[in-house]
């Protein structure tokens, strides 16, 4: 669904709404007639339908509803009196407003009708208090009959084409029979017997069949009946029977007339309403198969194209049908798709679901502990249940993030006026799924990026032009998937970051010292350091020092890292990386000593046992040997000051992890395996506590702390030993690229 | 012989089918008919005694006067039997062959 189709839906959404209260305060007012808030309301309903409909250009809506609320406005102002005449004119402008309202949902691109158009301005004329003379009133409907009537086709013959195959009499058929039987149905109007692929003088075999019949018949039979004519042909036969075109119109009345409660698929509607058999839609489906089959690059044929070709039905009952699908698509997206629920009771919901798996968690454990076997069946059956129930209550929560881009459009056309630059906002990714209250608080860090990439990202058009680049800048807002996180990537094809010019200014804040080792990346990333600006003046959109390093403390609220990455004089990219959502997720759970902590299943690479064959450890460089690849490394027991209980269990394992590019390994004693986590949040207290980002409730009552990988990566890179320091990050460097 | 050759004058050939034109019979018959039909200039066929004429062999006669109209021969066909017009009715082909057609009428009795 575009943004467009969303704003769609809720002013659809909205219309109705007001349109229902309207009805509701009008029939209020029979009995009430002086009741000022039901005035009032009936007012605001037209007043607001009016705004939205002009928001999107349904011009013929806002002056319909213009007049309505006009009239509505004096009857607020005491200026006219509303009478029962009044109140039935009202209601019927509200039933006009919200046909309207469908026409311009359904059809937006096609005029209204005249019949539309004509009660718009008898409505008008009623409401206005101009009465219309009786003769123009009935000059309108009769012109409004005359337009709705139409030509009723002569043209009333079935089209039916049989072209027998070869082996046709040798395998008993005559083609004479079935067109006798098909006389008992009906009339035959026209025949032709054609052979146009016989062959001639000796070549003809006259054992095999040429022919090819056409026949306009004329019968009341439905399709399927004739068809049954030549249910034994069907092996030898190619048979096409086309509706006759005073068919189409019913068949057309009987498409509109299908119930649109749900999509139906375009063949079953046109079996449905007789223009097709099982039989032609079977046939074409597997044309379609063996189409893609043979053409592995083209892109499979529509149905409806393959029919029409095979001259069983005709274009216009096709398009009619798609039509209707299309219709019924809209109508169940903009009735059925959206309740609007209190986001208060969606938490509690989602908080009850993590209630529900620490407790099912709890139950397996008891089932474990005393081998219940019969208890073990249900419990796995419940666990199923409950992984579900949790995976669509979280489903429940998301959205798609195309919303929050669309809304920078407009920010970047009226920043790019306001700096004189030509700036374009490419979308992708605006379908990709994640945590409403994540949305809602990347919202902040999003608009000062992007005001970041236009302000100081993009050159002016000069400096562009001089550059050899299109004077037109282009910013990509791009979001996707990737092992349990929403990638969001800000990306300009500006000027790129000016590492001297930060690595200068950082020095003179004393940010850095002058002898420093940074890497490039290491530079560009100080520009989330409070206090760093590089624009030498600082304009009202950016350029101050303060906003990116509030942005990234936002991301890391958020669970969340921000990246950047920069090619002077061709764009910079930022890269945020969420988690999907912030309650629950599937974690695998470790163990030193008696202390348990769960790692983000996503971000497990692998495990491993720790034996020398596989990798080696150095204790004194601090580093792994995992086959040949180099890792940084934490003893998890040791880095948390665990008390080692027992001291000869030296079967560790190795959790390698992985965030973006980076891994790293993780020392512990047990490897418990997954666990669905519930995260609780820490309290105040805790919130200097490094490597922890919560907390969750095992089954059996303890607690098992949430590892922060990221934070506890950049420690395992820290406290390798300084002398090979420098050489474990190219070696992470060079795996970045 | 299912095919009798009444008469055979001046390059003009007068036969007659006598026998059915069905699927059993119309190889027979189509080999017959195609080497009189490279031989003559004019060809009349009298369907008299076609008792029952089926698909194939309806068929066989349109081949004939494809090959005819093809050779620049005339063809034509007479004294159709009740079994052939009904054929010819049935798939709207008398003016196809464009031959006259007498009906005979003790065939309206039965």
């Amino acid at each position: 669904m575009s943004e467009l189709d969303a704003a769609l839906t809720v002013f659809s959404q909205e219309a109705e709404e007001l349109l229902t209260d309207m009805e509701d305060a009008l029939l209020l007012l029979e009995t009430n007639p002086d009741d000022s808030e039901t005035i009032n309301s009936l007012f605001r309903a037209m007043h607001t339908i009016k705004g939205s409909s002009g928001l999107f250009g349904f011009n013929c809506i806002v002056a319909f509803t213009h007049e309505a609320e006009s009239v509505l406005d004096l009857v607020r102002n005491g200026e006219r009196v509303i009478d029962a005449e009044l109140i039935s004119v009202l209601l019927d402008s509200k039933d006009h407003t919200a046909k309207l309202v469908e026409h311009c949902l359904t059809q937006p691109d096609t005029p209204i009708p005249a019949e539309l158009s004509a009660v718009s301005e008898r409505l008008i004329k009623q409401l206005t208090g101009r009465q219309e003379t009786a003769i123009q009133q009935a000059a309108e409907k009769s012109s409004v009959e005359s337009e709705g009537g139409g030509d009723i086709s002569t043209d009333d013959n079935w089209l039916i084409s049989l072209d027998f195959h070869y082996d046709a009499f040798r395998d008993g058929m005559d083609p004479l029979s079935f067109i006798r039987y098909l006389k008992t149905l009906g009339e035959v109007k026209e025949i032709l017997t054609l052979a146009p692929d016989m062959p001639t003088g000796d070549d003809m075999d006259p054992e095999n069949c040429y022919l090819h019949i056409k026949i306009a018949f004329q019968s009341d039979a439905t399709k399927q009946t004739i068809e049954a004519v030549f249910e034994f042909a069907a092996e030898d036969c190619d048979i096409k029977i086309l509706p006759p075109n005073s068919k189409i119109e019913e068949y057309l009345r009987l498409l509109d007339q299908q119930a649109d409660t749900h999509v139906q698929r375009l063949g079953d509607m046109l079996i449905n309403v007789g223009a097709l058999t099982k039989n032609d839609v079977d046939h074409a489906l597997q044309h379609q198969h063996a189409d893609s089959l043979t053409e592995i690059e083209v892109p499979a044929k529509p149905l409806g194209e393959i029919l029409v070709e095979q001259h069983v039905v005709q274009q216009p009952l096709v398009d009619q049908a798609l039509k209707k699908q299309e219709q019924t698509k809209q109508k169940l997206a903009s009735e059925a798709n959206y309740i609007r629920v209190d986001a208060a009771k969606l938490g509690h919901l989602i908080n009850l679901v993590g209630e529900l798996v620490i407790s099912s968690a709890a139950m397996n454990l008891i089932v474990e502990r005393h081998a219940l076997t019969d208890a073990g069946d249900v419990a796995a059956s419940m666990n199923a249940l409950v992984n579900s129930i949790r995976d669509t209550a979280l489903e429940l929560r998301m959205v798609q993030i195309g919303e929050t881009f669309s809304r920078f459009r407009r920010m970047v056309r009226d920043v790019g006026k306001e700096l004189n630059k030509d700036i374009e906002l490419y979308i992708s990714g605006g379908e990709t799924e994640l945590d409403k209250t994540v949305v809602e608080k990347i919202n902040d860090p999003l608009t000062h990026l992007i005001r970041n990439a236009l302000d100081h990202g993009i050159e002016s058009a000069e400096q562009r032009l001089a550059a050899g680049k299109p004077a037109q800048g282009t910013v990509q807002l791009n979001a996707y998937h990737e092992s349990g996180h929403i990638v969001i990537q800000i990306a300009d094809d500006g000027a790129g970051l000016d590492s001297e010019r930060i690595l200068a200014k950082a020095i003179a804040n004393g940010l850095v010292k002058a002898d420093h080792d940074l890497t490039q990346q290491e530079i560009y990333n100080l520009i989330f350091a409070a206090g760093l600006s590089t624009k030498d003046q600082a304009t009202n959109l950016s350029g101050r020092g303060v906003g990116m390093d509030v942005v990234k403390k936002n991301i890391e609220a958020l669970r969340g890292s921000v990246e950047i990455d920069s090619v002077t004089g061709e764009g910079t990219t930022i890269t945020i990386s969420l988690p999907l959502t912030l309650a629950i997720i599937d974690g695998f759970m470790v163990g030193t000593g008696q202390d348990r902590y769960i790692i983000p299943l996503s971000m497990v690479d692998e495990c491993v046992e720790m034996n020398p064959e596989e990798c080696e450890i150095d204790e004194i460089q601090h580093y792994i040997n995992l086959r040949g690849q180099v890792l940084p490394y934490l003893r998890l027991g040791d880095y948390f000051s665990n008390q080692i209980i027992d001291s000869n269990n030296k079967r560790e394992s190795l959790v390698v992890v992985k965030f973006g590019q980076v891994k790293a390994g993780f020392v512990v004693d047990h490897l418990h395996g997954e666990h669905q986590t519930v995260i609780k949040p820490l309290g105040k207290v805790f919130d200097n506590l490094k490597g922890i980002t919560g907390a969750t409730v095992l089954g059996d009552g303890n607690v098992a702390l949430i590892l922060d990988v990221q934070g506890l990566i950049n420690s395992a890179i820290k406290y390798q030993s300084s002398s090979f320091h420098r050489q474990i990050k190219t070696n992470l460097s060079g795996e970045r690229k | 012989m299912a095919i009798e050759v009444k008469q055979q004058k001046n390059g003009v050939i007068h036969l007659a089918i006598q026998d059915e034109m069905t699927i059993y019979s119309v190889l027979e018959q189509k080999q017959e008919l195609l080497k009189y039909l490279k031989t003559a200039k004019e060809v009349q066929i009298d369907l008299a005694d076609v008792t029952e004429i089926d698909g194939a062999g309806l068929q066989l006669l349109m081949f004939l006067k494809q090959e005819a109209l093809a050779a620049g021969i005339k063809l034509s066909l007479s004294q159709h039997s009740k079994a052939v017009v009904e054929v010819f009715e049935l798939l709207h082909l008398s003016n196809h062959f464009g031959d006259p057609i007498v009906i005979s009428a003790d065939w309206r009795t039965s």
